[in-house]
């Protein structure tokens, strides 16, 4: 069994055999192997590759520009996604433009270990794909699988744009998988993780699962829900939501992060856009509560949504 | 580690420094001499947006131009016009990004100061201060990653871009890398119009490379052969191994922070002490003086420079500007990853 966060860690294995240009850079990934442990065991098996930073992510993200290009590869750990703020302006302004200031590629990977988890807290709880999405120049990644969390970093590092790369946290040991995939879904794509019939669920990184086991539970009660894993925020694979929609008739749009603007949002805005002929219902969607993410376990498990709370929301647009 | 040159020493070879200097005063002239030629264009309504002028402030950036070769890299600040001259920049980059050519290297999509090629080192800054630094110093890895030694990095700075956090973050991981990197910081009195009493409280910018464990230069930035030698010297000491350079150089802005930008808060006392001095003026003072070149021979290259410039606008004038149409609205490499670049 391989867990998403070994996964993580095998990709970068992959991407630093692979391919010479391939470095990765961040605050105490070398002989310590990373916070979480992703880049355990890399700084011995690439000498001088897997390189301690300063406590610096404005310089880390500048400097990864930098070696971008002139040529490189790298692969920047944020230690938490929370702490990209502070390297916000390099990757919004300076990673985002260059190519289409310069026509020079800016083929940098930038790890955001997202999401919250129990105790955890305001400030390193953090989903932010929304906010880096927001910007033109850059790809956002959301990987909700083990296969996903492996194929999508090698992609990661292989496309010549900047990906804004959210890792969640939390399946970081809860997500295993049998073994590591050898085939990969292309980039841009979202995959339907349960067929059904009767309405869909558009989701992306943890809140897949949790979506997951809300639509098991209302089968029991013979509902068919149809359960898509967005994979990529951006791209965002309208395509196949409009047509899941057109099966159900009817959408919820789920995700950890705050609802103002964000995924949910946009999706729920294309669908009402593009494919408005399409609903039987309003559209609903479902985030996190818009205050900082708490940290009591007893606060935080209401803050995000939950199987639970999606069922709600669910059995409401289902009687609509 | 840490060394403060005050004062550069005398140059060991005369010729060497004549020709140097010959050189220098070119550029300087050519750089203002095309600011001059882009102010009236402003004017006249023939430029959108802001332009922004290097006045007074030639001698240190051509020194920092001059000091290093081809295949090191540079990221020029707002007031380069020189030092990019000095490095390679065509005057056509210059003019065709001021007046939005499409042939120029931003191709409308960025103007004024915001032009570079990376690819030949020479830095597109983006407009936030300090953001270049650590840039520079990721092109530095970059090369040491790759096995390519012996090449310089130079980052232009204002006194204000020191209270940012790029300034420390970028100075101090080049110091933890032993980074080949020159930081030049003109210390111009103003940022924008806060003077320097409202951005700093150290006695001398200087006395901050102490702190990052990295050398540390002052030097007059009026006088164009100290320039010269100690920007020479940050290079070299750079070059040789010797870990980041920071270079202080005090000066006054001759001009608005652009030209929208009338000064008036510039303390008059200020502009009649030696910060106040025009480096060209002094520049072609010495080069008369020292009998390097007769008034006829000053006025001539005046004359080449001027048709040099209006040779590059006239061009510039005729080119074609950008077109919505043709542009792709892709931000990315990647083209099929794009999104949502044409409304359907």
């Amino acid at each position: 069994m391989i867990t998403y966060l070994e996964a993580i860690r095998e990709a970068q294995a992959k991407a630093l055999a692979d391919d010479p240009r391939v470095y990765i850079y961040g605050q105490d990934v070398g002989q310590f192997g990373g916070a979480f442990k992703a880049t355990k065991g890399l700084a011995k098996e690439f000498p001088g590759r897997v390189l301690d930073a300063p406590l610096s992510e404005d310089a880390i993200i500048g400097s990864a520009i930098g070696a971008a290009i002139e040529g490189m590869r790298p692969i920047i750990e944020m230690q938490f996604a929370d702490f990209s703020t502070v390297g916000f302006n390099q990757i919004v302004n300076q990673a985002a433009t260059l190519h289409w200031r310069t026509q020079i590629p800016c083929p940098i990977t930038i790890r955001l270990p997202s999401g919250g988890t129990a105790g955890a807290g305001p400030f390193h709880s953090q989903s932010m794909e929304a906010l880096y999405a927001h910007y033109p120049g850059l790809i956002v990644m959301t990987p909700a699988t083990v296969e996903d969390a492996y194929s999508m970093l090698i992609e990661a590092v292989a496309i010549d744009d900047p990906v804004i790369f959210c890792e969640h946290k939390y399946l970081y040991y809860h997500l295993k998988a049998e073994k590591l995939p050898t085939e990969a879904v292309p980039t841009g794509k979202a995959r339907i993780a349960r067929q059904g019939r009767d309405a869909t669920i558009v989701t992306y990184s943890a809140m897949l699962h949790e979506s997951l086991a809300c639509a098991e539970e209302l089968a029991s009660e013979g509902w068919e829900i149809e359960v898509i894993d967005l994979r990529s925020i951006k791209p965002l694979d309208t395509d196949t939501v409009l047509a899941s929609v057109a099966r159900t008739g009817r959408l919820l749009a789920v995700g950890e992060a705050w609802p103002w603007g964000g995924v949910t949002a946009e999706v729920i805005a294309r669908v009402a856009t593009e494919g408005f002929a399409l609903l039987d219902a309003p559209p609903m969607r479902l985030n996190a509560k818009d205050t900082p993410v708490p940290y009591h376990p007893n606060l935080w498990g209401t803050h995000r949504p939950t199987a639970k709370t999606i069922a709600v929301a669910l059995r409401r647009l289902l009687s609509a | 580690m840490v060394q403060a040159t005050a004062v550069p020493t005398a140059s060991a070879d005369t010729s060497d420094l004549k020709a140097r200097f010959l050189a220098a005063h070119r550029w300087m002239l050519l750089a203002r001499v095309v600011e001059e030629k882009l102010a009236a264009l402003y004017r006249g309504g023939k430029i959108t947006g802001g332009v922004f002028l290097g006045k007074g402030q030639e001698a240190l950036s051509v020194a920092t131009g001059m000091a290093l070769r081809k295949g090191d890299v540079f990221a020029p600040l707002i007031r380069d016009q020189a030092g990019r001259l000095a490095f390679g920049e065509t005057l056509l980059d210059c003019t065709r990004t001021y007046m939005g050519s499409r042939l120029g290297p931003m191709r409308g999509r960025d103007g004024n100061v915001h032009r570079g090629r990376p690819k030949e080192g020479l830095m597109a800054m983006i407009s936030h201060l300090g953001a270049m630094l650590p840039v520079v110093a990721g092109t530095l890895m970059g090369r040491r990653f790759r096995g390519i030694l012996g090449t310089v990095g130079a980052v232009s700075l204002g006194d204000g871009a020191t209270s940012t956090g790029a300034f420390h973050e970028g100075l101090n991981l080049a110091a933890v890398e032993k980074l080949p990197l020159v930081l030049v910081v003109a210390n111009n009195q103003y940022a924008y119009s806060t003077p320097t009493s409202r951005q700093f409280a150290c006695e001398d910018l200087v006395d901050k490379a102490i702190g990052y464990g990295v050398a540390g230069h002052s030097v007059d930035g009026t006088n164009l052969e100290a320039c010269l030698q100690v920007v020479g010297h940050a290079v070299d000491a750079a070059r040789a191994g010797g870990g980041p350079q920071l270079v202080v150089a005090s000066l006054l802005r001759l001009v608005g922070h652009g030209e929208h930008d009338d000064a008036s808060y510039v303390d008059p006392k200020l502009r009649k002490t030696p910060l106040g001095a025009d480096c060209l003026e002094l520049a072609e003072a010495r080069l008369l003086q020292e009998k390097w070149l007769s008034v006829e021979a000053v006025q001539q290259m005046q004359e080449e420079v001027q048709r040099q410039v209006e040779d590059a606008v006239a061009t510039t004038m005729r080119e074609p500007l950008p077109d919505p149409n043709t542009e792709d609205w892709c931000p990315l490499a990647t083209r099929n990853l794009c999104e949502g670049t044409s409304p359907e």
